[in-house]
């Protein structure tokens, strides 16, 4: 009796098969199983060389490799197999059959024991040949597996990569909208920082004011005192000739009083307007346009600077010339900003022919020039109207010239700068001409300079009306 | 006696008329009024005898008072006409540049007009 190799061969290549199936899927629990159905295979094919019994052995095969086909064809897992185990059946059919032919009738197998192997072996070698096909097949599934695995890989890689890279743009945007959120605070800090500079500005100006004011009512103040007191002697003049019955008399005296009486309340609202005006350079500014009288509003920045700067410089003089267009009655301005950038161009004005009136004095001194005109300071404020030509609307136009020194060709350009100042600290904050320049610029109009260096200097304000 | 007025506050001719109303009335004093120092010099030009007092305030637009002093002490000699000072700001400087230029007398608003009268009499 031969040994069953061929049953032995066919359990190998099936239960490694499938291992290799397995173990290349989800399907890694199975893996133990079929090892231990190989090591069977293995033990039986032992069996039968220790045992010589080949008889009994031969059915447990049968039975064995049934077992497998049917059990591997049931899986619903294993459908991808299922070709690959169907080739076995044929085989394992037809030496199925010649055995049992062989115990049934000997004699009948014997006589065609040629034809049972002849197909046992034909369905042999269909077998090798569906299985080399199918291992073709798989192989090439196989690369086709591996390249996809490498796909994925290379797309999990791309994944990984991507959200790493999400990450730091998160990263990023969090730093950015924290540097700018940095910034923002600085932007903030710094428009407080302006707006206190303004402030103190405004205050420093009002300051430089404060002894304009007081000079300036104190005037108007000495006229209510006086007419009132003389007023009080006219009454009682009256009284006297009421009882002489001076009626002609009488009548003079009512009518002086009652013409003091005016001046005294003419004097009143004089005090009471610069008061006002004082009030409204250092309140916070309403911000609303109203219409304006210019004259009247450039006027009275003029005498408050000029007095106010008397009150700290005891030697200053000038002449102050002012030439107003009377027809221009009102423009829509907001007054205290418009008086505010007006103050800043006479206060500048006063300066500068202060200082060139200081530096004359000295070479007058020196030299002993006698005979020469002395220097005159003078400051000339002048309103005019900008009558409308073709296309381009009428405007107004406020200008102070002064004789100073002028501004030298390389200080032109940095003059409407915030901070820059020619003037020694304390004299000098550099922000009159910038905030005036705002100011003006806001009401939609433009400043201009014109300079004639060693001559003087002259701001104007142009506005549309 | 001529007195000379002279300050840029044009109330001021109105409240001396009224002040020295009894004065002018008797005639024992007779006054004239400059609103300039410029008017004041063009005023002592025509009437450079008649007036014995002048009466300036310092701070004008224009000529200062203070120039017009050394104006009228350089100028106006024989006689030479008092020429009082009024300032509103009571500064030592400006006393003594007015003494230096030879100002008569120094004032400081507001006027005391019983005094005033006092000094006009006086001179
Ligand atoms: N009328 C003027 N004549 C000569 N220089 C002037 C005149 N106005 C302005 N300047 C120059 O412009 C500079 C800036 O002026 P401003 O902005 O008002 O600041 P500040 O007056 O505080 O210096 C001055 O320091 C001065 O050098
Ligand atoms: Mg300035």
């Amino acid at each position: 009796m031969s040994l069953s190799v061929a049953p032995l061969v066919v359990s190998l290549i099936v239960t490694n098969r499938i291992r290799k199936y397995v173990r290349t899927s989800i399907l890694k629990h199975w893996e133990q199983p079929l090892k231990y159905a190989l090591f069977l295979s293995v033990m039986l094919f032992a069996a039968e060389v220790i045992f010589s019994e080949t008889e009994v052995i031969k059915w447990v095969w049968h039975a064995y490799l049934i077992a497998i086909i049917v059990f591997a064809l049931k899986q619903d897992e294993l459908r991808l197999l299922r070709m690959f185990i169907v080739a076995f059946i044929p085989f394992e059919l037809f030496s199925l059959l010649g055995d049992l032919t062989q115990l049934i009738n000997d004699s009948f197998f014997k006589d065609h024991e040629n034809y049972f192997n002849n197909a046992t072996g034909f369905s042999f070698f269909w077998m090798a040949a569906i299985l080399y096909s199918q291992n073709r097949q798989f192989k090439a599934a196989e690369k086709e597996r591996i390249k996809r695995q490498h796909e994925d890989e290379l797309n999990r890689a791309i994944a990984i990569r991507k959200v790493e890279l999400e990450v730091l743009v998160a990263e990023r945007t969090s730093e950015l909208t924290e540097q700018k959120e940095e910034l923002e605070n600085a932007l903030d800090e710094l428009r407080a920082t302006q707006t206190q500079l303004i402030q103190s500005e405004k205050m420093a100006s009002l300051g430089e004011l404060t002894a304009g004011i007081a000079h300036e009512i104190q005037n108007p103040l000495n006229f209510v005192n006086n007419f009132s007191e003389v007023n009080a002697e006219l009454i009682e003049e009256m009284q006297e000739e009421i009882e002489k019955g001076n009626m002609d008399e009488v009548k003079a005296l009512a009518k002086d009083i009652a013409d003091n009486e005016q001046k005294i309340k003419h004097h009143g609202k004089r005090a009471d307007a610069i008061v006002k005006g004082m009030l409204q350079h250092s309140r916070s500014n309403s911000g609303i346009k109203e219409p304006t009288n210019i004259n009247a509003l450039a006027d009275e920045y003029l005498r408050l600077a000029y007095h106010g700067l008397r009150a700290k410089d005891k030697s200053f003089n000038v002449t102050m010339e002012t030439h107003f267009d009377k027809s221009i009655i009102s423009v829509n301005i907001i007054p205290q900003d418009m008086g505010r950038a007006i103050l800043n161009l006479i206060t500048n004005a006063f300066y500068a022919v202060n200082e060139k009136n200081k530096l004359q004095r000295d070479i007058e001194r020196s030299e002993n020039r006698q005979g020469l005109p002395p220097y005159q300071p003078t400051v000339s404020l002048r309103t005019s109207r900008i009558s409308p030509t073709k296309g381009v609307a009428g405007k107004v136009k406020i200008s102070v010239r002064d004789n100073g020194n002028g501004i030298p060709q390389n200080a032109l350009d940095k003059i409407f700068q915030p901070f820059f100042t020619t003037k020694p600290t304390g004299e000098g904050t550099g922000l009159g001409l910038s905030l005036s320049y705002d100011i003006v610029k806001a009401h939609g109009g433009e400043l201009k300079v014109d300079t004639n260096e060693g001559q003087g200097a002259e701001f104007s304000i142009i506005l549309p009306v | 006696m001529k007195i000379l007025v002279v300050d840029d506050e044009r109330d001021i001719q109105t409240l001396f008329e009224q002040r020295f109303r009894k004065e002018i009335k008797e005639k024992s004093m007779e006054f004239a009024f400059a609103f300039s120092g410029e008017e004041a010099l063009t005023y002592l030009n025509l009437h450079e005898h008649e007036t014995v007092l002048i009466l300036s305030d310092i701070n004008m637009p224009g000529m200062s008072g203070l120039e017009l002093l050394r104006q009228i002490k350089e100028k106006y000699l024989k006689p030479p006409p008092v020429v009082m000072i009024i300032t509103a700001y009571g500064d030592a400087e400006s006393f003594d540049k007015a003494k230096q230029l030879g100002a008569d007398d120094f004032l400081t608003k507001p006027v005391d007009f019983t005094y005033l009268k006092e000094k006009f009499k006086q001179s």
